[in-house]
């Protein structure tokens, strides 16, 4: 293809005088890494390969499942239980065929981190969990790699850009410490407006379309959030945090000794249950089966007998007569763990109490998996 | 000498309201520790705070008509 058509794909944004040609050029010339391929994932990636970046990569293992479908329209009904960063590359290749894609289809860990993320000149946090969050922040800093940040929950979302070469604000600076698993909500079971990560995502990829072509105010050591229910931006300055600083691995060999995912572990050991024990407790009659998660939620569950108690209204809740086995259960098992550790307070530990390990969820899968 | 504390995310479910406004407080410790008292919910929630759209690291001192936010971390994606 000559040079003059290279342009004219993306003919409405080089007449910008602030892009132009040489912004133009710059986008095909970068790289491009996109870790989560989900909610905030899509969008960027429709949007940066819509605007000819010239190599993406994207780092997912997880599979597309049916609740994903509302805020990922990457992905429809055929594709569920396949691999997303793979069915997402094929619908990128067809939308863009001149955008290089990168495939990673494992999970970004302290391993494989360094060498996927040198590869790269930006990256994009579109993950959906702290352990990962906090794993790419310090990988980011440590390589030198500007980080656009993004999270979403319920109706509101935050967006920003940490630039380890660039005023050095990091998300440490904000929270110096990962958050425990059980101490922040996540999407699973405090849910989140479909079109909000769309939102966000749409402005994590205009933030690092910015960064790559040096065009306007980047959000660099700020930080935006925005509430959809209200229409309410709220931006502001980020100030560095000793604590938080003190705290990143102070290199990369500390860095893969670091265990994230046990950072976010919950402190309290909860006794849990794997779906496939429960599954064995079922034909027990000596089971008492909870459900904290609120009213209304899905799915609705009739495959067994249980009682239906909110989180927020488990204080009072007495024990079953003769049913000296517990097992509490919510979306994604969260809740679940707060629940037990309640119970055990007030019940004592006269009962077997236990958390169903990966919530509803996780026995939905399983039973959909014994019938294949 | 009043000021005006925004909640985001699960703070405002914990407020009832996007914003409140609060008289008689000096600082963001006297604030806070106010704030616990009217919302015991804030006890166990994680937040970080900026005042007048600058992030705070410990106590600072508030003026007449300061906007604190109050900030939860989110991790959906």
């Amino acid at each position: 293809m000559s040079t003059e058509n290279r342009f004219d794909k993306y003919q409405r944004q080089v007449i910008l005088k602030e892009l132009g040609e040489a912004g133009q050029q710059k986008l095909f010339a970068s790289k491009v890494l996109v870790v989560g391929a989900g909610g905030l994932g899509c969008p960027v990636l429709q949007y940066l390969t819509a605007a000819g970046v010239g190599n993406i990569g994207i780092v997912d293992d997880d599979t597309v499942a049916i609740h994903n479908l509302h805020r990922q329209p990457l992905y429809g009904p055929a594709d569920v239980g396949s691999a997303k960063a793979v069915v997402a590359a094929v619908v990128l290749k067809k939308q863009n065929p001149d955008v290089a894609i990168q495939v990673y289809n494992e999970r970004l860990t302290t391993e494989n981190a360094e060498r996927i993320i040198n590869a790269f000149d930006i990256i994009v946090d579109g993950t959906d969990n702290f352990a990962t969050r906090y794993l790419v922040n310090d990988a980011c800093i440590l390589l030198g790699k500007p980080l656009v940040f993004g999270a979403v929950l319920q109706f509101e979302g935050q967006v920003a850009v940490f630039d380890a070469k660039n005023h050095g604000a990091s998300y440490r600076d904000l929270f110096p410490e990962p958050p425990k698993d059980d101490e922040v909500p996540n999407c699973a079971d405090a849910g989140v407006i479909g079109v909000l990560p769309g939102i966000i995502g749409t402005m994590m990829a205009c933030e690092t379309v910015k960064w790559i072509a040096g065009i306007g105010k980047p959000l660099t050591g700020r930080m935006l959030t925005f509430n959809a229910l209200e229409n309410r931006f709220y931006t502001f300055n980020i100030t560095p945090h000793s604590a938080g600083r003190e705290r990143v691995p102070s290199n990369l060999e500390n860095f893969r000794k670091t265990d994230y995912a046990w950072l976010c572990a919950s402190v309290v050991t909860v006794p849990e249950i794997a779906v496939e024990e429960f599954e064995k407790l079922l034909n027990t009659d000596n089971l008492d089966i909870i459900d904290v998660r609120e009213v209304g939620e899905l799915p609705e569950v009739s495959a067994f007998k249980h009682r239906h108690r909110p989180l927020k209204q488990l204080a009072g809740l007495e024990p079953l007569h003769g049913k000296d086995t517990v097992v509490v259960f919510c979306q994604s098992g969260n809740r679940s763990r707060q629940a037990v550790t309640q119970l055990i307070s007030s019940w004592g530990n006269d009962n077997k109490i236990f958390s169903l390990k990966g919530g509803i969820q996780a026995w939905v899968k399983h039973q959909s998996a014994l019938k294949q | 000498m009043k000021v005006e504390v925004i909640g985001f995310g699960q703070l405002a479910d914990i407020f009832k309201t996007g914003s409140i406004k609060i008289e008689g407080i000096q600082s963001t410790d006297g604030l806070l520790s106010e704030l616990k008292c009217r919302y015991p919910g804030l006890a166990n929630a994680r937040f970080t705070i900026a005042v007048d759209r600058q992030l705070v690291n410990g106590n600072t001192a508030l003026k007449d008509g300061s906007v604190v936010a109050l900030l939860p971390p989110f991790s959906g994606g």
